[in-house]
């Protein structure tokens, strides 16, 4: 109940303090939902990897963020979106090392490692939109193991 | 006015010299703005002392992401072409977690697990090759 308050959100992607933003929020949400710290971390990265690429290559943008459950699992889901120029390879840019410009090239491919689920749609002139989703890992339930 | 203000304060990071080395602290979130003047500020700063020695505490930092991360790389390169050294203090284990499957190894950076063996590892001798690891004395 008091989770979706602190997770949804919709967060303008126009400047290196909107990043500042992002990782914050995000962190917030992660930690509410009950993600550990590594997780947390990895998520955080992930935001601020995928903030960076939409204010850097998509010419600035949005983040939201919202709670997805599925099964009894919680998760957080950010949806990147720019209108910026795209990105006419995809299979490039989603390879290591590569980078455009400014030389930001870990960006997608590293984000997608560090998240359960990632999901990118772009084609040149049209935008870019990158998806990620997380899973809270429950521990074990206690009682069966010795 | 007040903006302005507040961007300073959020935006600088002060370099202390302790002796031989100097002594870099990094808290919480940085702007992307405030790691690029902190990376002329140390280079500035070293030519203008004459230290051997950079220690970056990082053990306040909550994430490191590709910019943080090569901004970091940078400024052990740039130290180095300025006859100085750099050791990175205190990384979380989160955040090293994180930039191995980022795919950020950060090869040539030395690091430390705290402040003070960092200055420890900066007042061994300087070992010919570049890249740290300097655990193993050599035959």
């Amino acid at each position: 109940m008091h989770t979706a308050a602190g997770v949804e959100a919709r967060l303008p992607i126009r400047s290196d303090m909107d990043l500042v933003w992002v990782r914050q929020h995000v962190r917030q949400a992660a930690a509410l939902l009950g993600f550990g710290l590594v997780d947390q971390t990895k998520l955080v990265t992930a935001a601020s990897e995928l903030a960076r690429n939409t204010l850097v290559h998509g010419g600035g943008g949005l983040m939201e963020a919202s709670h997805v459950g599925s099964s009894g699992v919680d998760g957080l889901r950010l949806t990147f979106s720019d209108t910026g120029p795209g990105i006419a390879d995809l299979d490039r840019a989603l390879s290591d090392g590569y980078t455009s410009g400014d030389g930001l090239g870990m960006g997608l491919g590293g984000a997608r490692r560090l998240v359960h689920d990632f999901h990118v749609e772009s084609a040149p002139g049209k935008g870019t939109t990158v998806r990620v989703t997380s899973w809270v890992r429950r521990p074990p339930r206690a009682g069966g193991a010795v | 006015m007040n903006e302005d203000f507040a961007r300073r304060v959020a935006g600088h990071v002060p370099v202390l010299r302790l002796g031989d080395v100097l002594l870099v602290t990094l808290q919480g979130d940085l702007h992307d703005s405030t790691a690029h003047q902190l990376q002329q500020d140390i280079s500035e700063t070293i030519v203008r002392s004459g230290v051997s020695g950079v220690v970056i505490d990082i053990s306040g930092v909550e994430i490191v992401d590709s910019f943080l991360g090569r901004v970091l790389a940078e400024i052990a390169a740039q130290t180095e072409l300025l006859a100085a050294r750099t050791v990175l203090a205190g990384m979380r284990p989160a955040v090293a977690v994180t930039l191995v499957e980022l795919g950020l190894t950060l090869p040539g950076l030395r690091t430390a697990l705290t402040t003070e063996a960092a200055l420890e590892l900066l007042a061994q001798p300087v070992v010919s090759s570049r890249s740290g690891g300097r655990r193993e004395e050599s035959p």
